[in-house]
């Protein structure tokens, strides 16, 4: 098959540790070198903490998987330091079209408004977000990647983990504080240690045919419920780059995947969908289920799972990558902040509260976009026809219309680490949420907020304060920050010069204001992970070092961290 | 005099339709049948109004026999 892009062949290295007389100890393990194992390093590695990466093969994805990097992703990349390739690289879009049969019968933008710093989503295969990430991974002194070395058996208990690697030199062992798993949907370390990702599988197939064509259709996201040149089933097409397209044809439960994988099956399809007159190539095909399942606990004693080893999805709505990487700056932080001994042990419980949440919401989202995609009997395609035949005249039916609800991050609810609000706040903002980009001058000079934000806990604030207030506040950020728990102060539209531990920054065009509804005075207490923990009408450094020490965890008893 | 709402108006539509298909979930089709007969009786109850339940009538019989092939 021809081919838009050489996978980068990584080289085997031997190790020192895999001639010790001793299995060598590292603080933390991660298996895997996907997206998921690859961003974990990048976000300890920014909180100062050391990893080593094993990953049995020796390059990134092969085929494109992957390929929507929704807005939070791109947010996290550019905090990890390779946001701006996959930005360059990718093709930017928000719009989505859905047709019903020759009809557009819904569309939706996914950014309405301006002024933030990276778009909805791009399109990007899973090949270049891995190859960015790796080239990332390789600046960073505290990332140690090692490919070619396989992780073969896991043994762990509540003080450590210990872990035989195979290699072409022969089998080393390795011991570590923590091991983060991150080998995929089939988790081979899962089922060794004999847990279980539990759920349900759908019974239907889908073809993918990436194709590389030069066409002149817009970069828009098109789904085609009972598509003229698909009857009966669904079909998507998506712009990727390179010019390489993605079509993802729904076949039924009766297909044969071999015999559909076969270009001499695949060429009538694309032909009745493109047009007989069109030239395109066949880059890479697979025939897939879905499966949407998830571990009971993502923690099993010093093993961490995170991404598609923990939860998986079906891809409509791309939360995979995109929910494996929430789920990865949830942990970072909580990781550091414990092995830096800023935190309890029990902080760690609420990366498998925290993360819970945002797999069962993904898996919700995908698993009712495919029983749209896929009826499950007679009457639930009555309906679905229904749904669709009717929103070609009424709006009130085109909010049933489910081509996959795109992904987005998910707020912490119920969150033990946030601090309920006392104060009246308008907006979507609250407790528990990501923090949204909005324009900004001044301070690092980066243009953006969500760039001030991450790594440390920050206090966003704006208003006339007491001065006295303002000094308590930044002896608070002065005296944590000289113990080790940074703590950093963003001023928004302050007069002066900035005091200690203080960026000043301007909101010229109140979009900022807006957004957090900063009108009067307000007060913020973000969290690492650029999550809100608090607020306030009020700046009380009390209140802020309580709820500080709140969103360490520090409030947490044994049960509620469970 | 009320109209028919044909604008969005439900608080969670992803929900709904999840819901309405969780309660057709392993049921033989009589049974279907018996539970959407059910459902329009509780709904149209609900609306009370007999000029928008005629509304609603009226839509709900234009239908596009051609829709639906058994399969």
């Amino acid at each position: 098959m021809p081919s838009s892009y050489n996978n980068p062949v990584y080289p085997y290295i031997h190790s020192p540790d895999q001639d010790a007389a001793q299995p060598v100890h590292h603080q933390v393990i991660i298996v895997g070198g996907g997206p998921a194992g690859l961003a974990a390093a990048m976000d300890l590695a920014l909180q100062g903490v050391k990893t080593v990466v094993l990953d049995d093969n020796n390059t990134v994805s092969v085929g494109s998987r992957a390929i929507c990097l929704a807005k939070r992703t791109l947010e996290i990349c550019d905090r990890y330091g390779c946001g701006q390739p996959m930005l360059d690289k990718g093709v930017t879009w928000n719009l989505g079209k859905v047709y019903f049969g020759e009809e557009q019968v819904y569309e939706f933008n996914l950014l309405p408004e301006q002024d933030h710093k990276v778009p909805a989503f791009i399109n990007l295969q899973q090949y270049y977000m891995e190859e960015y990430m790796v080239n990332r991974c390789n600046q960073m002194p505290q990332v140690e990647l090692r490919w070619l070395h396989k992780v073969t058996h896991v043994q762990t208990d509540d003080a450590g983990a210990a872990i035989t690697v195979n290699t072409r030199d022969g089998d080393y062992r390795l011991t570590c504080d923590y091991l983060l798993v991150a080998d995929g949907a089939n988790s081979p370390i899962r089922e060794s240690l004999g847990l279980e990702s539990k759920g349900q599988v759908f019974e239907d197939r889908f073809l993918i045919a990436d194709i590389i064509m030069k066409a002149d259709f817009p970069a828009e996201r098109r789904f085609w419920f009972d598509a003229p040149f698909h009857p009966g089933q669904s079909t998507l097409l998506h712009k990727q780059a390179d010019n390489v397209w993605r079509i993802d044809f729904q076949l039924g439960w009766d297909a044969d995947p071999e015999e559909e994988k076969k270009i001499e099956n695949i060429r009538p399809r694309v032909e009745a969908m493109l047009g007989r007159e069109m030239e395109w190539e066949l880059e890479w095909a697979s025939v897939y289920t879905f499966r949407c399942r998830k571990m009971d606990s993502f923690i099993h004693h010093r093993v961490f799972f995170i991404g598609d080893s923990a939860h998986q999805v079906s891809p409509f709505g791309a939360r995979g990558a995109n929910g494996a990487l929430q789920g990865v700056e949830n942990l970072g932080w909580k990781l550091a902040a414990v092995m830096q001994g800023r935190a309890p042990a029990a902080l760690l419980q609420t990366y498998d509260t925290e993360r819970q949440h945002g797999a069962r919401e993904n898996i919700l989202h995908s698993t009712r976009a495919t029983d749209f995609m896929t009826p499950k009997n007679h009457i639930t395609r009555v309906f679905r026809d229904t749904v669709l035949d009717m929103s070609r005249q009424y709006p009130f039916a085109r909010t049933l219309v489910n081509s996959g609800r795109l992904s987005k991050p998910c707020t912490y609810e119920q969150t033990p680490l946030s601090t309920p609000d006392r104060d009246v706040f308008e907006g979507a903002m609250r407790p528990g949420s990501p923090c949204t980009d909005a324009p900004v001058s001044g301070g690092n000079g980066s243009g953006w907020l969500l760039n001030h934000l991450g790594s440390g806990f920050h206090v966003l604030l704006k208003g006339d304060f007491d001065p006295g207030q303002i000094t308590a506040l930044e002896a608070l950020a002065t005296r944590l920050t000289a113990k080790g728990d940074p703590l950093n102060i963003i001023r928004v539209d302050a007069p002066g010069t900035p005091g200690a531990n203080t960026v000043h920054v301007t909101d010229s065009r109140g979009v900022l204001a807006e957004r957090y509804d900063l009108q009067a005075s307000a007060v913020y207490l973000i969290r690492p992970d650029q999550h809100v923990a608090a607020r306030w009408r009020q700046l009380e450094p009390a209140a802020i070092e309580a709820a500080l020490q709140r969103a360490l965890g520090f409030e947490l008893s044994v049960e509620q961290a469970a | 005099m009320s109209e028919l709402n044909l604008e969005p108006n439900f608080s969670d539509a992803d929900a709904f339709y999840a819901a309405l298909a969780d309660v057709h979930r392993d049921r033989s089709p009589e049974a279907s049948e018996q539970i959407n007969a059910r459902l329009i009786l509780l709904l149209a109850n609900q609306v009370g109004d007999q000029h928008i339940l005629e509304q609603a009538l009226a839509i709900a019989g234009q239908i596009n026999s051609e829709l639906f092939h058994d399969n």
